[in-house]
């Protein structure tokens, strides 16, 4: 067989075209994604090594790093719970209205985020209609890292809910029947039984929710008050380097945001890929 | 623990599952309840956990009334067709898990669960598979693991749901034996859902007929093969050969196929219902019965030689089916298209109008 091919796809695949619909996809990958990233890289190789720790050491800038990473961790987190009692409702329970609610999960998404940051500013002013009472039991949002977390929040709370719904709504009930049974009780099935198996999505979602409020920029502006070492976030760094002209800064600092996103991105696909082997075999 | 069924009825909306059930259940035994798809026998075993909710009728369990009972507290065992093994869990902590999930005062120390889990591992003969996850076992495996499962708590009552439904042929018979073995040993008591009958007849100590969320017929399995009480049964319990024509002096008779039937003494419309092992097949006629048949085709594969008949001036509605022996076959080498008659040995009798069958032998 002199001429046999170890790719020899064309004739074993049911749908046709394989060849050119991956070339296609191929393509798109990199106009869309590696190159920009690799635009961004080549900015940042005009740095030497010190110039480029220089700029991602800045003492103003390891700041907003710290206040994005914790605010983005508590509105992940708050997310992860906030988002799988909302798929759970979605899922488990018939009431009136419950397709509107779907379909609004996904409003954050469609919303310009300039938007959603002036309204959430707007209503969190010590003047706006939650902020007037807030205010007086002592709470202050609008220009505190709490907006931020809100703001982020808000934007990237679809993740959870849709990366949680579809795994929750495949669950066999037997599953469930099956514990009950077996004298579970009810915090038992959800701790033992539901739980491990909506684990995987629900941390996904909590990542992606989290890797999306790192870079979350138009909702957060509004609200956060934006005060040097105190409401600045990373993304708001980048954006006022760019506005400096110092594009080589801000390449800088953005390729430690994307590096940040690529590591646990690839972490948490790693460990959901064994857990999932585990599940299913193989 | 002895089940007793009293009025049990159960709608879903407009649609009526179950139809005033009442069946005494006998402690210590295996009971079958074998229906078609659609016949209610799932809903009544999910009724009898506690996974359903009767619309009205009564349960009890020895003298108990259950009926209200939720689930955790009926102490029954469930095993599903599927497994609903907990993938995430190893074999043995699916064995434990029902152990593990009694009230604190109640839960055996962790060294006796894990001796618990072990025996009970060597009783489905698996204890190799301890740290295995389900998904790396094979259907009957899973299905063992399962029952291993259900049994630790030591329930009053393993009730399973088409317990083989999803195994393929060999695993299910070896499992049905292996399950009678273990009955033997134990005697829980249990009821299994099934809808095939030689399921049902070969692993129980009694069957429940059911049709259209109605009990039809209650009995042991050589009772109930020996003696169905309706067509239903009948029909439902292998195949078998009709012939409907007109009674009248003892004679019943349609086109030019007629049968005599010894102690019949009424007349009128009727169908003579006759299994395939209960008539033998020759060349001429003889005193019992006049039935001629042309062979259609032959199958050589199994027991015995089965022999699918087209009447011959006459008609049924489904093909003749009758066995014969391989020595009768090679002694007597029909072929396909020979004319044949077929002689009746047992029979039973159901008038029109009337769903409780008349006994006939011939002598």
């Amino acid at each position: 067989m002199a001429h046999a091919s170890p790719l020899k796809p064309r004739s074993k695949r049911v749908l046709p075209g394989f060849g050119l619909s991956l070339g296609v996809s191929l393509l798109f990958i990199s106009l869309v994604l590696l190159l920009p990233l690799t635009g961004l890289v080549a900015e940042t190789a005009g740095m030497t090594w010190s110039q480029f720790w220089f700029v991602v050491s800045d003492p103003r800038v390891v700041e907003s790093y710290k206040v994005t990473l914790w605010t983005a961790f508590l509105a992940s987190l708050f997310n992860g719970a906030f988002g799988l009692l909302l798929a759970w409702v979605l899922v488990r329970y018939e009431f009136p209205g419950k397709r509107l609610i779907d379909a609004m999960v996904d409003l954050p998404f469609a919303l310009p985020t300039a938007v959603a940051g002036i309204t959430l500013a707007t209503l969190f002013s010590t003047s706006g209609w939650y902020g007037q009472w807030l205010e007086t039991i002592g709470i202050s949002v609008a220009y505190t890292p709490v907006g931020i977390i809100i703001a982020m929040a808000f934007t990237s709370i679809p993740f959870v809910v849709r990366t949680v719904q579809p795994v929750l709504e495949e669950l066999p009930p037997e599953d469930e029947e099956a514990a009950i049974t077996l004298g579970a009780s009810d915090g038992r099935v959800f701790r033992k039984v539901i739980f491990p198996s909506l684990w995987p999505a629900l941390l996904t979602g909590i990542a992606l929710s989290f890797t999306r409020s790192l870079g979350e920029f138009g909702a957060v502006i509004f609200i956060a008050g934006n005060t040097p070492y105190e409401t600045e976030v990373t993304s708001l760094m980048l954006f006022v380097r760019l506005q400096e002209f110092d594009h080589a800064a801000a390449s800088a600092i953005a390729s430690v945001v994307l590096l940040v996103s690529l590591v646990l991105l690839f972490a948490i696909n790693l460990w959901q890929g064994r857990y999932l082997r585990r599940l299913h075999g193989k | 623990m002895s089940i007793k069924i009293e009025h049990l009825n159960k709608t879903f909306g407009s649609f009526q599952a179950l139809r005033d059930i009442s069946l005494d259940i006998p402690d210590g035994k295996l009971t079958a309840l074998l229906g078609p798809s659609g016949s209610g026998k799932t809903t009544l075993l999910r009724i009898i956990a506690g996974l359903e909710n009767a619309s009205d009728g009564r349960i009890l369990f020895g003298d108990r009334d259950i009926s209200r009972l939720p689930v955790k507290q009926r102490n029954v065992g469930f095993v599903f067709q599927h497994y609903a093994l907990f993938r995430h869990m190893t074999v043995a902590q699916n064995v434990a898990f029902g152990l593990e999930s009694l009230p604190r005062n109640q839960r055996p120390p962790k060294t006796e669960i894990r001796k618990t889990v072990n025996r009970l591992l060597e009783m489905i003969q698996l204890p190799e598979l301890a740290n295995r996850y389900p998904a790396q076992l094979s259907g009957g495996q899973k299905q063992r693991v399962a029952l291993a499962r259900a049994l630790a708590t030591r329930p009053d009552i393993l009730l399973l749901d088409e317990p083989f439904g999803a195994l393929d042929a060999r695993v299910r018979k070896d499992l049905r034996r292996w399950l009678r073995g273990l009955h033997d040993e134990f005697h829980f008591t249990s009821v299994f859902v099934t809808h095939d009958q030689e399921e049902a007849l070969e692993l129980s100590d009694q069957v429940v007929v059911m049709s259209q969320g109605q009990v039809e017929q209650v009995d042991s399995p050589t009772r109930l093969y020996a003696n169905p009480t309706s067509r239903f049964v009948f029909d439902f319990l292998g195949h078998v050969n009709i012939i409907s024509g007109t009674v009248s002096d003892g004679w019943l008779q349609q086109g030019n196929a007629r049968v005599s039937l010894p102690g019949v003494s009424t007349s009128g419309d009727a169908q003579l219902y006759l299994r395939p092992h209960e008539v033998h097949l020759s060349v001429e006629p003889d005193s019992r019965a006049c039935l001629p048949f042309t062979i259609e085709a032959i199958n050589l594969i199994g027991a015995e030689v089965r022999v699918e008949l087209r009447p011959d001036g006459w008609d049924c509605d489904d093909i003749w089916e009758v066995g014969v022996s391989h020595s009768e076959f090679s002694r007597w080498q029909p072929q396909r298209g020979d004319r044949c008659f077929v002689s009746p040995e047992i029979g039973h009798l159901f008038r029109n109008g009337d769903n409780r069958p008349q006994p006939v032998t011939w002598p």
